[in-house]
Order: structure tokens, then C-alpha cells, then sequence
């Protein structure tokens, strides 16, 4: 269990798929502006990833090669659907909220990367693993991104006052920024040089250098 | 059982580069795929048309109170919801009865609730158009007060459902309330804000002449016909422009306004 618990733990932070690898951008931009969305497209995530790692999994010895993208992305289009509509059924007001994000996670890079890169090659207990970690940390910097967002471009948390407005009489002036995409941007920016000072081993190598420097034969 | 795991066994023992087990797991999957889907959509269905019915008439009770005065209005002629009455298009008379039994767009797909546009007149690109539309009416004194009549139209990725709310001289815009649109996020979306849509009062429909000006123009609005445009989102405006333009000419409520118009509110 030891052994296996890696797959959970390292993509928390250490090889975290939005900071590290930074895919799934796009949706962190769209659906940070609130916690609760936030809250709900990471579960969603969470259910597609770990669904789909383990069905591939299982299979993964009948996939023709040939063809495997194109039954990966099925999977993953089916398992999108029904939290989809799921989600239209169950939680109407978050998915009008969510509009066509829920949607987009098919062509969210870490489901497809996670499917293709771990899945395929591995059982299905280490997959679930694996997914579940990536999936709860991409989840972890929606939660953090939307906590920042919503908390000073409105004031409140899951909508709850939390911090008492100006207009009402308080001292908070909410931070219209906030309530735009490029904040996401500079606050994953942010969270990615933190991490990256935090742990000097992340960060990539130039891929050019200058002709006088030496140069090293790469792969 | 033995005999029947024979051929699987058989068919999963395949080499995977072989074509017979690719088509043959490219066909498991998808069925699998579908079946997954169809169950899903059909068993959820009911509870997602629920939702979009109660979100729909919470827009038609947000249109009431966005409009000023009408829920003094509506108090003292003591009624608490608009009434309804069903149209016929073409002649423009009422009909008896109140309620559709199914909503516009399943009523303009079959053939005999609705009628094939021909493409000239078809400018809000939608097809096909109902032959009966349920409209609603305030009437204050036994004078008409308010005429809301429920259109839709074709924006720049989705259809624009609105609900456009006439004052009693048929052309004056009391509101007008998006209330279903799957235009871009963040920008053909806004046609669903509020503070866009408080936009519309008080603009005018056609000239004096008669002629349809309505328009959402790029950039801001000049004349009582113009509504200021949403920057990034020029198709969704001219598609709001078209819908209006349909649905009050000709082929929409036209022949049913002239004939309001000509009885008077009665």
C-alpha cells in the first residue's frame, strides 16, 4: 500500500498536472470566478478520471493500438455525458453556471494524458490511484484559484458574506479583476513560481541556448 | 456457458493488431457507449425538463418584476399571472383556450402544428415556424396593457429563446428577457444579463411608416430603434436583431398585432 500511495500523493503537489505539467488551463480559467463551481466541475473531474482510468485499465490489453485513442476518447465522451447530464438533473443551477465546461473536460489534456500515459500500461488499482490523485490535484488549484477569486472579487465564500463590503457599510471594496480570467492566469503564474522556488528541481531547462554556451546532447 | 465463452474466449484471445478484433472492440465500445448515454439521457430526462420548465417561468416571473410598475398593475387589476392565449400565426386571430400542450419548437417540427418557412422569410434562421404560439396579455380596465410574446432565433453557436414584452401601443419594448441561450461564455452570453437587457425599454420596433428598424447595432445606440451591441459578440446581436425582425413581421405576430391594433385591446 506504501508502494502504491505514491500515485496518490505525488501528483498533490510534486508533479501536480495544472502546476507541473500545466494542462487543463483553460477550465481553471473559466470556472474559478466562484468556489462552487469550482467545487463541482473538480468532482466532476474526479468522477471522469477515475472512471474512465479504471474501464481503460481493464481493457487495456484488448485495445488495438491502432484505434486506442479513438476508444479512449469514447470512453471518456460517454463517462462526460452522463455527469453532464447528471449534473443538468440533479444540480440545474451549477450546470447553467458551468455552461459548456463540463463538456470541454473531454478535451481536458490530464483525462486523455492520464488514460494514455498511466492507464494503458498499468492495473486497474494503481490507475484509480493515479487518476484519483491527478484528478484531486487539479481540483486543489481550482479550490485554491476560486477560494482567491471569490473572495475578493465578491467578498463572499460558496456566497456567504464573508467579508463586509463597502457598499454595505464595511471596508471591503470587491476587486472587479478578480472576476476576470486574467486573474486566474496570474494567480496559477503565482502559484507556479511559488512552487517552483519551493522545489528548484522543477524548473525546465531553456530549450535554446546561446551557440557560445556549451551545449548538451538532449533526447 | 462452455459453449457460449467459446467464440469470446476465442475473439479476445485475437492478437489486438488483427482487424476482426479491432472492428470488433471498436464496435463493443461504442454500443457500450451508446447504450451508457441513451440510459442515461432517457432516465434523466424528466427531471431536466423540470428544471428548465421551473427556471422558465422563474424568468417569466423575473420579466414581470423587472418591469416597472406592473406588479402594482397587475395588484389592482387582482390577477398574479399574465393570461395566456393561443394564436394562429397566420390569420393572427385568438383562439379559444389558453395553454400549448407541448412547447414551440416540438410544435413547429411536426407536420401538421407547424409550417416549413420558405427561405426568403426565414431570416432568424429557425426553419421551421409553429402554426399556433401561445401569447400572453395584461389588460388593465378592459384596455390592454401589455402584450409578451415568446420568440426565438438563431445567434451565432445556439437558439436565442427570448420573451419580448410590448406596451399598449404594439411598438414601444416594455422588456425584453433571454430566456434560454447556449451563446460563447463571457461574450454572446451577456445577452442573458440583466444590465443588457435593461437596455430595451422604451426602444421602438418600427418607424412610423411602419417599417421594421428594431436593431442591434455594433458600438452604441443612436436612435430610439438602436440597442447598444455587445463588443466580441456581433453575430449574437445581428441574430437578436433577425429574431425580432421575424417574429414581429409577416410571417411572426404581424398579422396578430394588425388585428390588435385594429379591435383595440377587446
Amino acid at each position: 500500500m506504501i508502494r502504491l500511495s505514491h500515485h496518490l500523493t505525488d501528483p498533490l503537489i510534486r508533479s501536480n498536472p495544472v502546476t507541473l505539467q500545466i494542462l487543463g488551463i483553460c477550465s481553471a480559467l473559466a470556472v474559478t470566478t466562484a468556489l462552487a463551481t469550482a467545487l463541482t466541475m473538480a468532482a466532476a473531474l474526479i468522477f471522469v478520471l477515475c472512471a474512465s482510468a479504471a474501464i481503460i485499465s481493464a481493457i487495456r490489453r484488448h485495445i488495438p493500438h491502432a484505434i486506442r485513442l479513438i476508444l479512449q476518447i469514447t470512453i471518456i465522451a460517454t463517462l462526460v455525458i452522463v455527469t453532464d447530464e447528471v449534473l443538468r438533473a440533479y444540480a440545474f443551477e451549477i450546470s447553467q453556471r458551468l455552461s459548456i465546461f463540463v463538456g470541454l473536460i473531454v478535451t481536458n489534456c490530464i483525462v486523455l494524458g492520464r488514460a494514455e500515459g498511466f492507464a494503458m500500461h498499468h492495473p486497474v488499482g494503481p490507475s484509480i490511484l493515479d487518476a484519483l490523485g491527478n484528478a484531486l490535484g487539479y481540483g486543489l488549484v481550482l479550490v485554491i484559484v476560486a477560494t482567491i477569486r471569490e473572495l475578493f472579487g465578491t467578498g463572499r465564500l460558496l456566497g456567504i458574506p464573508m467579508l463586509p463590503l463597502a457598499e454595505q457599510g464595511g471596508w471591503f471594496e470587491p476587486l472587479r479583476v478578480m472576476q476576470l480570467a486574467p486573474s486566474a492566469f496570474f494567480i496559477i503564474g503565482l502559484m507556479i513560481w511559488a512552487i517552483r522556488t519551493a522545489r528548484p528541481e522543477q524548473v525546465e531547462r531553456p530549450e535554446h541556448r546561446l551557440l557560445s554556451q556549451h551545449e548538451e546532447a538532449r533526447p | 456457458m462452455a459453449e457460449a465463452r467459446g467464440p469470446w474466449a476465442r475473439f479476445l484471445a485475437r492478437p489486438n493488431e488483427d482487424p476482426v478484433k479491432a472492428l470488433g472492440m471498436a464496435g463493443l465500445v461504442a454500443l457500450g457507449a451508446a447504450l451508457t448515454v441513451s440510459t442515461a439521457a432517457t432516465l434523466l430526462e424528466p427531471r431536466q425538463a423540470a428544471n428548465l420548465e421551473a427556471a422558465r417561468a422563474a424568468r417569466m416571473q423575473a420579466m414581470i418584476e423587472a418591469l416597472p410598475g406592473l406588479r402594482e398593475v397587475m395588484e389592482e387589476v387582482g390577477v398574479t399571472e399574465l393570461q395566456s392565449r393561443l394564436v394562429d400565426l397566420e390569420t393572427g386571430r385568438m383562439l379559444p383556450g389558453g395553454v400549448m400542450a407541448v412547447d414551440a419548437e416540438q410544435a413547429a417540427r411536426e407536420t401538421d402544428t407547424g409550417v416549413e418557412l420558405p427561405p426568403e422569410a426565414d431570416i432568424a434562421g429557425i426553419g421551421r415556424r409553429e402554426r399556433v404560439a401561445a401569447i400572453h396579455l395584461l389588460e388593465r380596465d378592459g384596455a390592454l396593457a401589455l402584450v409578451v410574446l415568446p420568440m426565438r432565433g438563431s445567434g451565432y453557436q445556439s437558439t436565442i429563446h427570448a420573451l419580448l414584452a410590448l406596451e399598449s401601443d404594439l411598438d414601444t419594448v416594455a422588456a425584453l428577457t433571454v430566456t434560454e441561450q447556449g451563446e460563447t461564455p463571457g461574450l454572446g452570453a451577456q445577452i442573458e444579463r440583466a444590465d443588457w437587457q435593461a437596455l430595451w425599454p422604451g426602444r421602438r420596433i418600427a418607424d412610423d411608416s411602419g417599417t421594421l428598424r428594431i436593431e442591434v447595432v455594433r458600438g452604441a445606440a443612436t436612435t430610439p430603434f438602436e440597442v447598444d451591441g455587445i463588443s466580441g459578440a456581433t453575430r449574437t446581436g445581428n441574430g437578436v436583431t433577425a429574431m425580432l425582425r421575424f417574429w414581429m413581421g409577416p410571417w411572426g405576430y404581424g398579422p396578430f398585432l394588425d388585428r390588435l391594433a385594429g379591435e383595440g385591446a377587446g
